[in-house]
C-alpha cells in the first residue's frame, strides 16, 4: 500500500502537483495520463522515492518511505524510467539481472535461480532468443522490453512505469499491457503513465489524469476516460477513428 | 569468453618470474635456479631476492593500484577518457615531490612531501564535488583537471627554477620511475585492501552505469557508492605515485583492453584489472631495467610507447 498525502511538487518553479492525495492499494492497476509536462515523470519519481516533493508526505505499508533504507524500498517499489544511460556493453541477460540486485547476496556464487526467472520474463517478452545478445545491438523497441524484464524480474509488489509502451509495435504495446494487468490480477500495484487512452480503458481499473495547472483528478477507468475528460485533459477535441485505428483483440 | 581471465591470471607469475630473471646482470639459468632455492652464490642471491624480487613487486603493485584506479574512475565518472591523473592526486604528488628536491630533502621527506601534496588534491577535489545529495562527476572532473593544470603549471616552474644538476632526477619522477621504489609490501597491502573493496562493491557498480537513479531504484546508495569508490580509487593512485612517480598510460588502457576483450562485469573487470596492470607494469619495468643496461630508461616511456600501439590496434581491431 503506497499512499501519499498533501503532495505538491514543482520544477524550476513550475507547480506540476498540488495537494495531491493518492493511496494505491495491492490489486489495482492505474493509468497515470496527462499532457506532455505536465508532470508525470515527477510524480512517479516522487512516489518511488527517488525525488522529495516539496510537500506533503509519503507512506509505504505505514510508514514514511524515506525512513526506509534503500534496498528495502527497492524490494518493494521497482520503478521503470523514461530515460536511462545507455552504456551498458553487457548481454541482455546481463542487463535484466541487474534487476536481481535487491535480492542477491553473493558477489561469488552464480544466481541461478534469478537466471531461470530473468530467461522466463524474456521469453515472456518474445526476446529469449536475445539472451546472450549484447544489450547495446537491440532496437529501441527491443531494448524498451528488456528494461521492463529488468523492472519485473525485481519482483517488488509496486510497480511505477514511465511510458512503458514507448517504442513499442502495437502487439508487444499489448503483450506489455496484459504482463502488467497480469501482475495487478495477482495482487501487485501497477501505476503506469501511458498515453494510450485504449489501452488505459482495456487493462486499467483506475485511471489518474494529471491536468496541465497542476490540478489532478482520479478514479474508475471507465468514469474518467471520457471523451470530454480527455478533451480537457489533452486541450483539443477528439473523434472517433474510423479506419487504421485498431487494438490487438 | 573465459580464455581472457585465464590469460590474465597466468600472465601475473610469468610476469613476475620474467622480472626476476632478467636484469643488467646476466644469470645464467642453472645460476638464477640456485638463487632462487636460496643456494649457491651469495652475490646471486642478493640481485635475485635482494634487488629484482623486491622491485619487480613493487612494479606489480603499482601497476595494479593504477590499473583499479582507472577502471574505478571510468565508471564513477562515466568517462571512458578518465585515469588516475584525472584527479590531480599526481600532479598534487609531483608538486610536493619536486619542491621537496628542490629544497634538498632526504628520501623519506621526499615521499612525506608527495603524500601532502597527493592529500591536498585530493581533499580539494573531495570538498568541491561533494553534495549534498551525493557526488557530482561534471565537478569532480572539473575540479580535478584544473588541479591538474595548475600543479602542471608550479612543477613547470620549479623545473625551470631547478639548479640542472636535479633536473634529471626530477624528469625521472615526472615520467614515472621504480628505482627508488624500495619495500613493496605496504603498496601490496593497499592494492590487496583496495581490490577487495572495490571488489565487495562490483554488483552496485554494474548497476551503477545504468545511471544514478535507475541504481537507487534498484536498491543501491549511490552517495555511500560512491564515496567508497572514490575513496578507494584515490588511495590506490596517492599509493601508486608514491611508490613510482606519475607512470601514465596503466590507468587509463588496462580497463579498456579487458573491456575490449569482452570482460564487463565490475566483479571480473576489477581484479582482472589490477592483475592486467600489475603484469604489464612489471614486464615494462624489466624491459626498462635491461633495455639500455646499465642505464635505466623511466618506465613510464615504457608503458605510453607500449600501451598506445596495444590499445589502438584493439580499437581498429574491434570497429
Amino acid at each position: 500500500m503506497l499512499k501519499a498525502e498533501g503532495l505538491a511538487i514543482s520544477i524550476g518553479g513550475r507547480e506540476l502537483v498540488r495537494a495531491f492525495d493518492l493511496t494505491l492499494a495491492p490489486g489495482e492497476c492505474w493509468a497515470l495520463l496527462g499532457p506532455n509536462g505536465s508532470g508525470k515523470t515527477s510524480l512517479i519519481l516522487a512516489l518511488a522515492g527517488l525525488r522529495s516533493p516539496q510537500s506533503g508526505a509519503i507512506a509505504l505499508a505505514g510508514t514514511a518511505l524515506a525512513a526506509y533504507p534503500r534496498k528495502e524500498i527497492a524490494r518493494r517499489i521497482a520503478v521503470l524510467l523514461q530515460d536511462e544511460e545507455t552504456d551498458f556493453w553487457g548481454s541482455v541477460l546481463d542487463y535484466v539481472m541487474l534487476g536481481r540486485y535487491p535480492h542477491s547476496r553473493s558477489n561469488w556464487r552464480r544466481d541461478e535461480e534469478g537466471a531461470a526467472l530473468a530467461r522466463r520474463w524474456l521469453a515472456e517478452l518474445d526476446l529469449a532468443d536475445r539472451a546472450a545478445q549484447a544489450y547495446r545491438t537491440l532496437s529501441g523497441g527491443e531494448r524498451q522490453r528488456a528494461r521492463i524484464a529488468q523492472v519485473l524480474l525485481q519482483d517488488a509488489d509496486i510497480l511505477l512505469l514511465e511510458e512503458p509502451l514507448q517504442h513499442l509495435d502495437l502487439r508487444h504495446q499489448a503483450q506489455v499491457m496484459r504482463a502488467l494487468a497480469r501482475c495487478a490480477s495477482g495482487g501487485k500495484t501497477v501505476l503506469a503513465a501511458l498515453h494510450e487512452p485504449g489501452h488505459a480503458a482495456r487493462h486499467c481499473g483506475f485511471a489518474l489524469l494529471l491536468y496541465d495547472a497542476g490540478r489532478a483528478s482520479l478514479g474508475r477507468s471507465s468514469d474518467m476516460l471520457t471523451q470530454a475528460n480527455l478533451e480537457a485533459l489533452y486541450q483539443c477535441s477528439l473523434e472517433a477513428a474510423g479506419t487504421g485505428s485498431f487494438l490487438p483483440s | 569468453m573465459k580464455t581472457v581471465p585465464v590469460l590474465v591470471v597466468a600472465l601475473v607469475p610469468t610476469s613476475l618470474a620474467l622480472a626476476v630473471a632478467f636484469g643488467s646482470v646476466d644469470l645464467g639459468p642453472a645460476q638464477l635456479a640456485d638463487a632462487l632455492l636460496g643456494r649457491g652464490d651469495e652475490i646471486a642471491r642478493e640481485i635475485v631476492w635482494g634487488v629484482r624480487a623486491p622491485r619487480a613487486l613493487a612494479a606489480f603493485a603499482c601497476g595494479g593500484l593504477l590499473a583499479l584506479a582507472g577502471a574505478l574512475l571510468q565508471v564513477l565518472l562515466r568517462n571512458p577518457l578518465a585515469d588516475p591523473t584525472i584527479l590531480g592526486v599526481s600532479g598534487g604528488a609531483a608538486a610536493g615531490a619536486l619542491a621537496a628536491m628542490l629544497l634538498g630533502v632526504a628520501a623519506a621527506g621526499l615521499n612525506l612531501a608527495a603524500l601532502a601534496g597527493a592529500s591536498i588534491a585530493a581533499g580539494a577535489v573531495f570538498a568541491f564535488s561533494l553534495g549534498r545529495s551525493g557526488w557530482n562527476p561534471y565537478r569532480v572532473l572539473l575540479t580535478g583537471v584544473a588541479l591538474a593544470s595548475g600543479f602542471g603549471a608550479l612543477v613547470g616552474l620549479m623545473l625551470s627554477l631547478a639548479p640542472s644538476s636535479q633536473v634529471q632526477g626530477m624528469l625521472f619522477w615526472l615520467l614515472g620511475d621504480l628505482s627508488p621504489a624500495g619495500d613493496p609490501s605496504a603498496a601490496l597491502l593497499v592494492l590487496a585492501a583496495c581490490a577487495a573493496l572495490a571488489f565487495s562493491q562490483s554488483a552496485a557498480l554494474d548497476a551503477l552505469i545504468l545511471g544514478e537513479d535507475k541504481a537507487r531504484s534498484l536498491g543501491i546508495a549511490v552517495k555511500r557508492l560512491q564515496t567508497i569508490a572514490f575513496a578507494c580509487a584515490t588511495l590506490a593512485t596517492v599509493a601508486a605515485v608514491l611508490l613510482g612517480g606519475s607512470i601514465g598510460f596503466v590507468g587509463l588502457v588496462v580497463p579498456h583492453l579487458l573491456r575490449l576483450s569482452g570482460v564487463h562485469r565490475h566483479g571480473v573487470l576489477l581484479p582482472l584489472s589490477a592483475c592486467l596492470g600489475g603484469s604489464l607494469l612489471a614486464l615494462a619495468d624489466t624491459l626498462a631495467r635491461t633495455a639500455a643496461a646499465p642505464a635505466e630508461l623511466p618506465v613510464g616511456v615504457l608503458t605510453a610507447m607500449i600501451g598506445v600501439p596495444v590499445l589502438l590496434f584493439l580499437l581498429a581491431r574491434l570497429r
